[in-house]
């Protein structure tokens, strides 16, 4: 009995940092703004094919007769309402928008997950081992960071070409270098810590002293780093596919789309390309708004223990 | 195995020669200079001296912790007459928190601040046994309620912040018992807590000591801490040992000029209303340590002979290194 009750004070007071996160993080109603705006974001990349009026990429239910209409307009069989328009292919350009975003948020989201793995195991294993692999390291980030991330990603797409996994491997080789920085430089001063010591002590083995007590205590300072990170994925994929070089017309991301209808806005045909631009920009400041926030609650200056 | 006769039993630790040697930018420095030391198993070593005279680099030399550009240059280490200088990393790693373990200053950081105490102790209990996960819950239960942790159970599933700073410092100490050590190395473990949490340590301590068997090895430059724990007492000046005897030998009668002052300057033998007792000058960088005894600049007894390395006295259990030693007691004018 005693122990049970013991148990329930123990949850609640495990939670009460969650609690605090939270009451810090909604105080700034911009950023619960965003939140609820990068909610919705996520609500339409993964409900995507449930919430649209047609699948845009399924040619059949295509009609050419209805392409280039203006907002609003019916199509020619009377079944659908484009709201936003249709572009070249007689595609609703909600539908297309709302794909657009799935693949955008996929794309930035895996690539950004992957590249955090990579660079935040390089990154740890730097700053832990130090020495040569360090330097090695190091210098390979500085290399990498030496050049624009996008003359990068172009060089490897036009070598690989178009496609969903190219373009996330593409992004990967790009990032990975941003998060093994941050996490080394946030290893180091987190290794010198007494509790690395006393691990080691202990005589934990080296793996186990760098995943399982370092990393945790790095997570926090990273987490505001990559959910910007996530957002400029995303833009940076938007520019490859704009020119050219990202996905494949099957699988379009809004950048894709924007380079699309660029061809008509000289002709006052905007919607083709300003809606899904539109809808780049809302992803876009929904994950800084976010990201922004959490820099500042996160932030341990700001912090009370 | 050395031969071990009944009437000398084999010390737990047995330190001759340590040399510790760091190279800096501006030359080599030398922390740890030549230091013997011997702690028999039960029995509590008092390592005393200021900051930056190499006690604490003495415990890490020990547990094989000094990292590049320092290396433990000469001497021999042996735990139960097992020789621990030269061994291969992973043969160390076994040794530390198995048969030594350490205990450190601050207990807030200490202990991870983002897992679980039951994570902290059951994964060093599974580095060093071959037990199951209940089995090794069921040490770590029984190590705090032996360090006197009311209800474990319950404070097993807590985190750090959630303790106070003595009973982190008690959850360090079961951790540290946890593989029943040979030799406990404790590095100012009561410098951070306030004097009565410290008072209820010093005691668990000097209980567990005598239940187990365990040797330790008590770092601190509180000469007050020492003179109730410790059985034998080494005073540390610049890298070297410079007294060692029984605590009683020692405090009582420090012969050691600087061990005679440092024990002299301790408020509480100062006359009330008096300004404090001080030692002149500062300790000496070690990178430029003067020639011969290290103390000699700020030593009122320095003669010219102290510029030659002063021999070490043996004798009565205690060793002394001057050529000048103090003959009369503490409070006496010298």
């Amino acid at each position: 009995m005693r122990v049970a009750t013991a148990l329930a004070t123990a949850a609640v007071d495990v939670e009460t940092p969650l609690r605090r996160f939270a009451r810090a993080y909604l105080a700034s109603k911009v950023a619960t703004f965003g939140l609820v705006l990068l909610c919705m974001v996520l609500f339409v990349a993964i409900a995507g094919p449930f919430l649209t009026p047609q699948n845009p990429y399924d040619l059949k239910l295509l009609d050419v007769m209805d392409s280039r209409l203006p907002p609003g307009e019916k199509s020619g069989d009377g079944k659908l309402t484009f709201l936003l328009g249709s572009d070249e292919q007689g595609r609703d350009m909600v539908s297309a928008i709302v794909y657009g975003i799935r693949t955008s948020v996929l794309v930035g989201v895996v690539s950004t997950a992957i590249a955090l793995a990579i660079g935040l195991s390089l990154g740890l294993l730097a700053a832990y081992l130090g020495g040569r692999f360090d330097g090695f390291i190091m210098r390979l980030v500085d290399i990498q960071l030496s050049f624009p991330p996008i003359l990068i990603a172009l060089i490897l797409l036009a070598l690989t070409g178009p496609g969903l996994g190219k373009i996330i491997v593409a992004l990967v080789a790009v990032k990975w270098a941003y998060y093994a920085r941050s996490a080394r430089s946030i290893a180091l001063v987190e290794r010198r810590k007494e509790y690395i010591e006393a691990a080691t002590c202990l005589g934990l083995s080296t793996p186990r002293i760098i995943f399982r007590h370092l990393l945790p205590n790095c997570l926090t300072p990273l987490l505001a780093v990559t959910a910007l990170q996530v957002a400029s994925a995303i833009t940076l994929e938007a520019t490859l596919s704009f020119l050219g070089l990202g996905l494949p017309p099957t699988s379009p991301s809004l950048g894709l789309l924007i380079s699309n209808g660029s061809q008509y806005l000289m002709s006052g045909k905007y919607w083709i390309s300003v809606f899904p631009g539109v809808a780049l920009l809302v992803v876009i400041v929904a994950i800084n708004l976010v990201a922004d926030q959490l820099r500042d609650v996160l932030n341990p200056r700001l912090q009370t223990h | 195995m050395p031969a071990a006769s009944a009437s000398s039993p084999v010390p737990t630790l047995a330190i001759e020669g340590l040399t510790t040697r760091f190279g800096t930018r501006s030359g080599t420095v030398t922390p740890v200079d030549g230091v013997s030391l011997s702690i028999l198993p039960g029995q509590i070593l008092g390592l005393v001296g200021e900051s930056g005279s190499g006690k604490s680099l003495t415990g890490y030399s020990i547990m094989g912790l000094i990292d590049a550009p320092g290396r433990i240059e000469s001497g021999s280490i042996r735990l139960n007459g097992r020789e621990l200088f030269g061994l291969p990393a992973e043969e160390m790693r076994k040794i530390r928190g198995n048969r030594i373990a350490m205990i450190f200053q601050d207990p807030m950081m200490t202990l991870n601040p983002v897992l679980r105490i039951d994570t902290q102790m059951i994964e060093s209990v599974l580095a060093h046994q071959d037990v199951g996960h209940e089995q090794a819950r069921a040490m770590c239960r029984d190590a705090l309620e032996r360090v006197g942790i009311a209800s474990p159970d319950e404070r097993l599933l807590s985190y750090p912040h959630q303790f106070s700073g003595g009973m982190r410092q008690r959850v360090a100490i079961a951790i540290a018992l946890l593989n029943q050590p040979d030799l406990i190395i404790c590095d100012e473990p009561t410098t951070a807590l306030d004097v009565t949490i410290q008072g209820q340590i010093l005691y668990e301590m000097q209980k567990l000591c005598a239940d187990t068997g365990a040797a330790l090895l008590w770092i601190t430059h509180d000469l007050s801490v020492i003179a109730g724990l410790a059985d034998t007492v080494a005073v540390m000046y610049a890298g070297k040992i410079v007294e060692s005897g029984t605590a009683q030998q020692v405090l009582g009668q420090p012969r050691h000029p600087y061990a005679h002052a440092l024990i002299a300057s301790a408020p509480s033998r100062n006359p009330r209303g008096q300004p404090l007792r001080q030692i002149p000058g500062m300790t000496p960088a070690l990178i430029n340590l003067p020639s011969g005894c290290p103390f000699r600049e700020r030593c009122e007894r320095a003669t010219g002979a102290c510029r030659q390395v002063p021999p070490l006295h043996t004798g009565e259990g205690r060793t002394l290194r001057c050529f000048h030693p103090v003959d009369v007691p503490v409070g006496a004018p010298a």
